[in-house]
């Protein structure tokens, strides 16, 4: 397999990563490279298998929706980048 | 005090021979020392340190002390350590103080264990040599020209320096039993789902899983004993009764019926490694062990299933660092989709982007079942694999990684070479089950090689016991660098 640039820039996009041109072939031939691995598991018929996404295949365990945690918003917000009166702030997202 | 047990220490404090506060004064006066060689440590908490270290001196002359009261261990930087910089080797979180203690960080904390720092590590725990890592590649105290192994590598070094007698780490493809391997300590990953994840900075949520590396398996024990248990804040944590895990650490091995998986033994496996591996197995054989040969027929697709599985979990943790409530954020952007771009891009590092963006497409729309549900059936054959082989033996035995350490830089442009040495490691955080690494000799260089000792389910403590005999019968754990 392998990615095209366009491809690649619209993953880029996808995970929210900025990506300069110059960055976007060297990425292209890493990723290709990768994918080269990851494709051998295509040879393997797997139809019928279970997919496992957790070794003991748990469930999910349900709690009472009740609050569990006390008031921390000052110490959590005095690790973000930019917050005042309690809200983060952002770039303006409605004009 | 260099390069005593931990449980040597926690007699010697019992027995009021030293005091923890002259312990951890040692301590830092030996990291101060040799880390600046080593680069094993990010941030060291002197202060912090000496503190809980009068503390539990005051504990033990009261006689409140808790059972690890006073002694010396470190955490990997991605534990969440409250009031102290937990930056998960990256620059996202090159600032970033936590808030709160991870769930292992408050255990060993309460029951007495003195934090004097956090450990170096592949950023978001991705890589085995620790060359990734934004605060510069771990050396090995081996020989400082090659890696450590990863992504615990600052852990490992820590240890076999004898920095500290102990330290925690996470093992998500290989992350505590290769660089424990490569540096020549013991370093055991449970069963996932025995130690909590809540406050372990997440790269791969269905893998990832906490553990002790220490010099021996009786301080790995006494260590998991406080990091394992149930906790309702981490949803996939198992809710089992309190179990201890050094009590087969006596438990002799005749009638004890050892796996060698033919696949971990083929081509691939350097000389020397598979020399040293096999004289580690005759000591095995010498205390009434027996070994017979096994197959696990589909451990070759362990890599490329981890490598769908692993950066799919990861693209989604990930998402989190946004350059909002936390972590790194671009100091120009002209609007919000911007600032998420160029604050990720600067954020995270080479390895860390690749994977996300493997991940990202994975999952994306048209690919999700032909890579990450293809993936996860893959998974269950690799499970059942082991189901299968664990019928013919108690415990599965091989080497930990198929070379000892190899220069830095060797694979550092090269990640699907990289992606290759994980081989042996992967398969058992796919199938979940517990894996250690123990000390079985050096290479031809003189470099040290690992034992890998796999068990069913829940059976940390057998493995603990196997690697507890051989130590006791050889030397290989004692030895020191330099």
């Amino acid at each position: 397999m392998s990615l095209t640039l366009e491809q690649v820039d619209r993953i880029a996009r996808l995970a929210r990563i900025e990506l300069t041109p110059a960055d976007a072939d060297a990425t292209r031939a890493k990723l290709d490279g990768i994918f080269g691995l990851i494709e051998q598991m295509q040879a393997v018929d797997t139809t019928g298998v279970a997919p496992m996404s957790h070794p003991q295949d748990v469930v999910q365990r349900l709690r009472a929706d009740t609050v569990t945690e006390g008031d921390r918003r000052e110490a959590f917000q005095a690790v973000a980048p930019e917050a005042e009166a309690g809200l983060y702030l952002v770039p303006r997202v409605i004009e | 005090m260099s390069n005593q047990t931990l449980t040597s220490l926690q007699q010697q404090l019992a027995r009021r021979q030293i005091s923890s506060r002259e312990l951890i004064t040692d301590t830092l006066a030996r990291i101060e020392a040799q880390n600046p060689a080593l680069n094993a440590f990010i941030t060291v908490d002197r202060a912090g340190a000496l503190a809980a270290a009068d503390a539990a001196d005051a504990a033990l002359a009261a006689g409140t002390a808790g059972p690890l009261a006073g002694l010396p261990i470190a955490h990997k930087d991605l534990f969440c350590t409250e009031g102290v910089l937990t930056t998960c080797g990256s620059r996202m979180l090159a600032s970033f103080t936590s808030p709160y203690d991870a769930h292992v960080v408050s255990q060993l904390k309460a029951a007495g264990a003195v934090s004097v720092g956090k450990t170096n590590m592949d950023e978001f725990a991705m890589g085995s040599t620790n060359e990734n890592s934004h605060f510069g590649a771990v050396k090995n105290p081996w020989d400082v020209t090659r890696v450590p192994g990863g992504s615990s590598g600052g852990s490992a070094v820590a240890v076999a320096a004898g920095l500290v007698p102990a330290a925690t780490g996470t093992d998500t493809g290989g992350s505590i039993r290769q660089p424990a391997a490569l540096c020549g300590i013991t370093g055991i990953k449970p069963t996932y789902g025995i130690v909590s994840r809540y406050g372990m900075i997440a790269y791969a949520s269905s893998l990832d899983q906490g553990g002790p590396l220490a010099r021996t398996a009786e301080d790995c024990a006494l260590l998991l004993n406080h990091m394992a248990g149930f906790d309702r804040r981490d949803s996939t944590s198992l809710e089992r009764a309190p179990e201890d895990y050094a009590r087969h650490l006596d438990l002799p091995l005749a009638g004890l019926r050892i796996g060698l998986p033919r696949e971990y033994f083929g081509d691939g496996l350097a000389d020397d490694v598979r020399t040293a591996v096999e004289t580690a197995l005759a000591e095995l054989r010498k205390l009434g062990a027996s070994t017979v040969e096994i197959s696990l027929p589909n451990t070759h697709l362990a890599i490329p299933a981890y490598y769908v599985i692993a950066p799919a979990e990861a693209s989604s943790n990930l998402s989190r660092f946004d350059g909002v409530r936390y972590g790194h954020r671009a100091a120009g952007y002209k609007d919000l989709a911007e600032m998420y771009a160029r604050s990720r891009a600067e954020g995270f590092g080479a390895e860390v982007k690749r994977r996300i963006l493997v991940g990202t497409y994975v999952l994306s729309h048209g690919y999700y079942d032909a890579y990450y549900i293809k993936a996860q059936q893959l998974r269950r054959l690799i499970a059942d694999d082991f189901r299968q082989a664990l019928t013919q033996c108690d415990v599965i035995a091989g080497p930990v990684a198929p070379t000892a350490a190899w220069p830095l830089g060797q694979m550092a442009d090269d990640p699907v070479q990289m992606y290759l040495a994980d081989i042996y490691t992967l398969a058992v955080n796919l199938a979940g089950l517990p894996g250690l690494s123990t000390p079985a000799g050096f290479s031809r260089e003189g470099l040290p090689v690992g034992l890998q000792l796999i068990g069913n389910y829940f059976d940390e403590a057998r493995l603990l016991g196997v690697a507890h005999r051989l130590q006791q019968a050889t030397d290989w754990h004692l030895r020191t660098p330099g």
